[in-house]
Order: structure tokens, then sequence, then C-alpha cells
């Protein structure tokens, strides 16, 4: 149990800048995601802290200790690889207790400690099988199993479930959930999936090329993202940006998308926005809905909106269709659309879009 | 009469002609020369070269083992080889997995390192034999054991050490920091995680060094004389004035048969994994 403090961290491999700058609070017992596009340093970040590459700057603290100079060993870290990284050589028994081993804990010991990890997980039938006898799933539980069974201050996931089928993945994101709420251990969780980041954290890390982007609760960013970047990457299927200029007439704010003019909420502070600013407008799918009642509600806009494509779900249909010339999905009940072509009144709700600075990209 | 349904027959496998000729040929082409020379180890010297050839002997004789392995002291040259070459097998297969893996894992020594391990293979023996027999002679490693064993080991290590390297990069390297975090050290990491892992390797770059080392002969006729000779050296012997000994000869050839064939049936298991050089992993 500790928390992490990192501060001013970088990493570089030769000429190449690869963690650019990072601060980040972790408190105890906190399960944070860390979750951004491929390459944008996150399983390097998770490195640093395990001790496994260097920090070429900045320093990492764990439960108060700047552990820069740390073996890897020495931080009481415990870290599940995307690739499982099981011991081949060893059975499962083995692969659980090699950590205490190698820390010189009683032999009985381990084995009450193994047995006790494998209960918790499940696997007790397979522990005097090999890695290689072990399905993908059965191998993460392992893969699990020796991270918990050390008890460490710590945990660290680099993508764990990114090899399984979607099903197991599925399961074992609950299970590591539960687990969490369980031992209520730090965690630092590395995903490049947005649901995993959404269901799983208490506080995602939102990085984009080394750095930073954006960091809070899941709600916070899914509801306010800080940039178009962040709206982009949270949320399936994605939020649809529109060009258009902001138009400040007095207390009325609106946008303006070629001939619609759509009213931002009153009351949403605008950031010393000004007049004729080119803005995007974000949408989310879930704020667009069909129109029932015979005028809009407080802060909607209503569009009557030709349906281009429509990607059915069974429970929800996913229409996009032209707003200004821009491509726009809303998400629909089934039976509130039936096929392609159709004209509908759709009701946008401006309360909680997002306006984002059309260069800059970042929200106002 | 009534149309008759074909029958089907289920087709038989025809006999493959070809490949039985191309496997007969091959073998025959191989095993000629090792029945040839037992043949000719067991034969009375009288029978060697008549025409003609006798194909089997009718009173086979072990007298050219006798001979061989006692009056050419080709006895002491198999127990001369089996410690030089064993000694520099082990030296080089402990050398070169600890080499490989430093530059594997570490990238010791930059790009340039593991390439100039390499071209150490480049140089001609010819070209590097007279200085070694000159310092040897100075610092009496002439004629001795460790003198073989030292030059052996430095020998095979160049290849020992880059089936080891290729090996070693072929293999994920999450199984050993999964190690490092468990609470090993570098070098237990090493040594209870990297090495079994590279067992197949390893055996593969020792099996290696050990038929180097075991059919050498250029040094150790240079660098050996009365009392370190090896077992190749002791066939010089057998080719004099008088005419060839072919009878020792093809004893003695067959006795240094046997440990290279042992070898190769105890390491066969690994070595098939290990030749592929880390392609493939268990
Ligand atoms: N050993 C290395 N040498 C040079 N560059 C590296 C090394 N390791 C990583 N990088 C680079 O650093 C950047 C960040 O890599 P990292 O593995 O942290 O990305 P990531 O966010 O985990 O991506 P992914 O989601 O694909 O796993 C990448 O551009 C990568 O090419
Ligand atoms: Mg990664």
């Amino acid at each position: 149990m500790a928390e992490v403090r990192i501060t001013g961290l970088h990493k570089r491999y030769g000429a190449f800048h690869a963690v650019r700058g990072i601060d980040l609070d972790i408190r105890d017992g906190e399960f944070t995601v860390l979750v951004g596009p491929s390459g944008c340093g996150k399983s390097t970040l998770l490195r640093t802290i395990a001790g496994l590459e260097e920090s070429s700057e900045g320093t990492i603290e764990i439960g108060g200790e700047v552990v820069n100079d740390f073996r890897p060993r020495d931080r009481d870290v415990a870290m599940v690889f995307q690739d499982y990284a099981l011991y081949p050589h060893m059975n499962v028994a083995k692969n659980i207790g090699f950590g205490l081993k190698a820390r010189k804990m009683p032999k009985p010991e381990v084995d009450a400690r193994v047995a006790e990890a494998a209960r918790m997980l499940g696997i007790t039938p397979l522990l005097g099988r090999f890695p290689r006898q072990l399905s993908g799933g059965q191998r993460q539980r392992v893969a699990i199993g020796r991270a918990i069974v050390r008890n460490p201050r710590i945990f660290l996931f680099d993508e764990p479930l990114s090899n399984l089928d979607a099903q197991l993945r599925d399961e074992m994101r609950g299970e590591i959930k539960r687990l969490h709420q369980d031992i209520a251990t730090t965690m630092i969780y590395v995903t490049h999936d947005q649901i995993e980041a959404m269901t799983l954290a208490d506080r995602i890390v939102l990085m984009r090329d080394g750095m930073i982007e954006q960091q809070g609760a899941p709600l916070d960013l899914f509801e306010r993202p800080a940039s178009t970047f962040v709206a982009g990457f949270l949320g399936s299927p994605r939020m649809s940006f529109l060009p258009g200029t902001l138009t400040l007439d007095g207390s009325a704010a609106a946008i303006r998308l070629s001939e619609a003019l759509l009213p931002v909420a009153p009351g949403r502070s605008l950031n010393g926005a000004i007049d004729g600013q080119a803005v995007l407008l974000g949408l989310r799918p879930e704020h667009l809905t069909r129109a029932h009642a015979a005028t809009p509600a407080q802060g909607t806009f209503r569009y009557d909106a030709t349906i281009d494509l429509l990607q059915p779900t069974g429970s929800r249909s996913y229409a996009t269709f032209r707003l200004a010339g821009a491509p726009v999905m809303a998400e629909l009940q089934a039976h509130d659309v039936s096929r392609p072509g159709e004209r509908l009144p759709i009701d946008i709700n401006m309360n909680r879009a997002s306006i984002f600075d059309a260069k800059t990209e970042r929200a106002i | 009469m009534a149309a008759v349904a074909p029958v089907r027959r289920p087709k038989r496998r025809s006999i493959p002609v070809g490949r039985i000729l191309l496997l007969g040929f091959f073998l025959v082409f191989v095993l000629w020369p090792l029945y040839w020379m037992f043949n000719t180890s067991i034969k009375p010297s009288d029978d060697y070269l008549t025409v003609p050839p006798v194909w089997f002997p009718t009173a086979p004789t072990l007298v050219h083992y006798e001979a061989a392995l006692f009056a050419y002291r080709g006895l002491d040259g198999l127990i001369n080889s089996l410690i030089i070459s064993l000694s520099a097998t082990v030296l080089s297969a402990l050398f070169g997995t600890l080499m490989a893996y430093s530059l594997a894992r570490y990238n010791t020594g930059g790009q340039h390192l593991s390439f100039w391990v390499l071209s150490q293979r480049f140089l001609p023996p010819i070209g590097i034999v007279l200085p070694v027999f000159l310092i040897y002679r100075g610092v009496g490693l002439y004629d001795t054991h460790i003198g073989l064993i030292i030059a052996y080991t430095v020998f095979t290590l160049p290849v020992s050490v880059w089936m080891m390297f290729a090996y070693f990069r072929g293999m994920p390297k999450s199984m050993e920091e999964a190690a490092l975090v468990d609470g090993c050290t570098r070098w237990e990491a090493f040594w209870r995680v990297a090495v079994p892992l590279a067992a197949p390797g390893i055996v593969a770059a020792a099996v290696f060094a050990f038929i180097a080392c075991w059919t050498e002969f250029f040094f150790a006729l240079i660098l050996t004389s009365r009392s370190a000779f090896t077992l190749p050296t002791v066939f010089r012997a057998f080719i004099g004035f008088q005419g060839a000994q072919y009878g020792e000869a093809a004893a003695l050839a067959i006795v240094s048969l046997v440990p290279s064939i042992a070898l190769g049936v105890l390491a066969q298991r690994h070595l098939v994994r290990g030749l592929t050089l880390g392609a493939v992993r268990g």
C-alpha cells in the first residue's frame, strides 16, 4: 500500500523523447488507468515506475521514498505483462511462488501463500501444469496470481487483457475490478481500450505524445474533455466535430453552422471566447435524440435530419446524417428509425455539447 | 443388362518408388564410407587392396585396434582429446553464454562488438599459429593440456557467442523482466530464467564447439608433441615410408566416431530446437 508521486519525469531513448515531462500524484489505493494511443509512452512510463527503464530526468517516489536508484526488486511492486511472461520451464505453482522464493521466504509459507492466491483466482486445479498447457485466460490468471501472492505495495498492469478474446476480456475486467475492491492496493493500469479505462479507473490519465493530455475521474473526462483529442479518444462511437463560428449577441451565445444557428446553453461560461471565433462543436451520439415533444426542451436545438447511414446494434441504432455539411452520428432507439433516407426531427442537447477552439483544439 | 454402378475401390497408395530410390541412394552415399572403414579396420592386412575387394572378412581381427590404441598411442590421444575438447567446450559454452547475454541484453560494446567477435574467425588459422606457437613456448604452454584448452576455447568462442547471441536476441525479454520485478537480481534472472530458457541454444552451441575441437588438427599439430597430442594428430603416424597402415587408421577413425555419435544422440532433443536459433520457441 503506497502512494506514487512522479515529478518532472522524462525518458529519452537516444534522440527519441518518449516521455516528456510527466507530473502525476497517485493516492494510496487508487486505481489509475494510463490510456492513450499507441506509442504515446504508456508502457515506458509504467516500466520506469517498475524500474525496468531508467528515467532520464525527474523523480519517482513510492510511499514517500524516492526510488529512482532502486533496483526493480527493491521497489516492492508487482507487474503483469501483456504477454504474461510466465516462466515456461516452471509449473504454475512454481511460477506463482517464484518471487517469494527469490526473496528467501521459507517454503511452508510460500506454499501456503501460493495456495491462497490460487484459491482466490480459482486456479487451484492448475497448479501442477506448465504454462504451455494453459489457455489464454488461465495464463492471465496465473500472471495475476504471481502478482498478488507477493502482496506488493503497487500493482502495475501493462495491457493485461489485450491478448484475450472479447468475452474473456469482459470477464477478466470484472475480476480485476473485484480484485481491486478486495485488496485495495494502488494499481496502475495501462490500456488503449477506452472501455477498460472508463470501467476500471478511479482516475484516468490520458496521454498523448509522452505528455499528459488530461487526467481526472472517468466521467469528468467524458463529460468535460479538455481538448478534441480527449473528446475523440473517449466514447464509442466517437464524438462528431462540426466546424462553425461563435456568435455573441449580448448575453445570448450561439454557434453558426452555415445556415443553422445553434444556441449555446444559457449560463455556460465561454472563457473569454470572442464573437466570430472559429470553433468546433462536439456532439456525442447520445446527445442527440429523436424529437417526440411538440416543442424542443430548454437548451435543445431541433434539426430536420435526413438519415444517410444506419447501423443497428439491436437495442440502439446509430444513425448518421449531415448537419451543415458535416456528418453527425446520433444514438437512437431502434424503433425510432427504420431505414436510411428517412427524414426525422432530431433534438440536439446543447447543454451537454462541447465547444472547442478550432485552432488550438482546446475546450472553451 | 442393367447398368452396373461403377464400384469405387479405395485407391491404394502407390509405392513411392522415386522416394525410396532417392533415400536408398542417399543412405548408400552416407553409410558406404562408414561400412568400408569398419570393414577395413577388422580385415587382416593382406586383404586391404585385393581385387576383387573382400566385402566381408572371413577372419575378422582386432589387431589393428590394438596397434592403433597402444603401439601408436591412440588411447593417449583419445584421452587427451576428451580432456581438451570437453574442457574447451564447457569453457566456450560458459563464456559464450555470458558474453552473448551481455551483448544481447545490455547491448555491450554498441553495434560493433558483436560483429567484431565474429570477425575473429575471418583470420586464417595459419596466420596466427606461428605467433601462438612462439608465445606458448615462451610461457610454457607448449605441449600442455591447458595450452590447447585455452587455444580451443578462444577459437570456438566466436561461433558460440554468435549462436547464443542470436538465441538470446530471439527470446522475449519480458520473462527476465518479470523475474527482476519478482525479486531477482540481474544475476539470478539470468541464471534462473534466461539460462534454462536458452538451454537448447546453449546445447547447440556446445555441440558445435565440441565437434570443432574434436576434429581440429592444425593447431594440435603445431602446439603439441609427445604429451598433449590429440587424436587427430595420431593419424599422421599411419602414413609412412613403407606405405599406409590402413587397418590402424580405420580402427582409430572408428574409435574417434564413438564420442561424437554419443554426444549427438544425447543432445539431439535439444539440438533440433537449438539449430533454429530462437526462431521458434517451445
Ligand atoms: N527501447 C526503445 N528504444 C527506442 N524507442 C523506444 C523503446 N521503447 C519504446 N520506444 C519508443 O517510445 C515510444 C513510446 O513507447 P511505449 O511502448 O511506451 O508506447 P505505448 O504507449 O505503450 O504504446 P502501445 O499502446 O503500442 O503499447 C514509442 O514511440 C516507441 O517507439
Ligand atoms: Mg505499451
